[in-house]
């Protein structure tokens, strides 16, 4: 991708009725995130281009439903982020990932540092409101480093754009379409078929337990988790706040 | 005025959520002073005979048992708890949920590798309840009032709840409370 450098303006929007100035060009949520709100998300990933697919950020422009990751801000707008109708909706999306696919938390490796599960701590969610799928999805175990457990896998497809973008490898694919529509590789092979290295950052892309390093499971003891004491979004709702350097002017 | 009654059970799960109950240490003198434990394991009674306030229900429904054993404690509890991943999301033995019945009981009483069974039977009796198709979680078969996920739900979520119900508070659990592993 070539560098395009745009002149950038100053742009004011309404978020929540609070008047926020952001730079032409951001979206809703690196603005929101850049006055230190949060907007919760599952698809879209810093560093990645954003796609818009989970709908779990979900605000509001001018009345209208939109996602957060792929709407520019554009002066005058009203954005809503928080509204009871706009948590409703975001719960449902989690709570509809939750019985689409088979996620057994007590025995994931990945449970204390899945944003899935985080999300559905932050929002108080003890229980879906709609019937389980139990979905008949494989596990390929092929690859000697990696594995890909289809039943937690949501569809994000961070790991298709990380190898594509960032390993430049495109070691991941979607096959099918609507609720059979899956994660692939190479479509038609294995695991083990592609280029896919452990030290891939697609390994780490992965929001929940569907990419797994093997033989690194449970390495975190409970109570030492990701998302054990604090909810997902804490960082950006409260800025870390900034160590001067010793010697750097005050 | 008698101390409220509260009900337990265990359905398809395997008392780990019990013990999580028992793990409440020393509040558990507390608990009695506040409650009576009425039809549970703990108590050994078999049958309702009272109104109970309270219900836990552990597991989810496997069998028929299961359900008719909720649809009991239902019938019986004024508020009716789902207690842990299996009663809230089938759990563990909803891991039979991916392969059909029939293949279940051919691998574990036929062609199972560790299987000696030289008379070919898969268990039939007339006293067995019978298997459902899938694992349910409780509230795909009954109300449930209020869930407490975990596997189990920590002896403090389980505290919490119980004590804000009891003295007819909302439950509200802080989000350390709230773990479905």
């Amino acid at each position: 991708m070539s560098e395009v450098i745009l002149p950038t303006s100053e742009v004011i929007f309404t978020l929540d009725g609070v008047t926020v100035t952001a730079q032409s060009g951001q979206t809703v949520m690196e603005a929101a995130e850049a006055v230190g709100i949060y907007i919760p998300r599952l698809c879209h990933k810093e560093g990645l281009e954003p796609y818009g697919s989970c709908r779990v950020c979900t605000v509001t422009v001018n009345g209208r439903p939109a996602s957060a990751c792929t709407t520019p801000v554009a002066d005058g707008i009203a954005v809503e982020s928080e509204s009871d109708q706009i948590r409703a909706w975001r719960r449902t999306v989690i709570e509809m990932l939750f019985v689409e696919g088979n996620h057994f938390c007590m025995f994931c490796e990945k449970s204390g540092n899945c944003e899935l599960q985080a999300l559905g701590y932050r929002m108080g969610i003890v229980a879906p409101r709609l019937p389980y799928l139990w979905p008949k999805r494989p596990v390929d175990a092929s690859h000697p480093d990696v594995l890909i457990d289809h039943n937690r896998c949501i569809l994000c497809a961070r790991c298709v754009r990380t190898s594509r973008d960032v390993d430049g490898k495109q070691a991941f694919a979607f096959v099918g379409r609507g609720s059979r529509r899956h994660l692939a590789v190479n479509p038609g092979s294995r695991l083990c078929d592609t280029k896919l290295d452990v030290t891939d950052a697609a390994v780490d892309a992965c929001p929940v337990g569907a990419i797994l390093r093997k033989r690194r499971g449970f390495e975190t003891p409970i109570g030492r988790r990701l998302y054990d004491h604090v909810p997902i979004g804490t960082g950006v709702e409260q800025p870390v706040e900034l160590t001067i350097r010793e010697g750097s002017p005050s | 005025m008698s101390k409220p009654k509260v009900a337990t059970c265990s359905l398809a799960g395997c008392f780990g959520c019990h013990m999580s109950l028992l793990d409440i240490d020393e509040r558990i003198l507390e608990l009695v002073d506040l409650i009576e434990f009425h039809k549970t394991p703990l108590t050994d009674i078999k049958r309702f005979t009272a109104r109970c306030a309270v219900g836990l229900v552990e597991g989810g429904c496997a069998n028929e048992e299961n359900v008719e054993v909720l649809r009991t404690f239902r019938r019986h509890c004024d508020v009716l708890i789902s207690l842990g991943d299996c009663a809230t999301m089938g759990g563990i033995p909803a891991l039979r949920n991916f392969v059909p019945l029939e293949d279940c009981l051919r691998e574990a009483y036929l062609a199972g590798p560790s299987v000696y069974n030289p008379g070919g039977d898969v268990p039939n009796d007339i006293e067995l309840p019978l298997l459902l198709d899938k694992v349910r979680p409780c509230h795909e078969v009954v109300k449930i009032d209020y869930f407490l996920p975990g596997c189990p739900p920590s002896a403090d979520t389980i505290w919490a709840a119980l004590k804000a119900l009891l003295s007819g508070e909302p439950v509200e659990l802080p989000y350390q409370l709230i773990k479905y592993d």
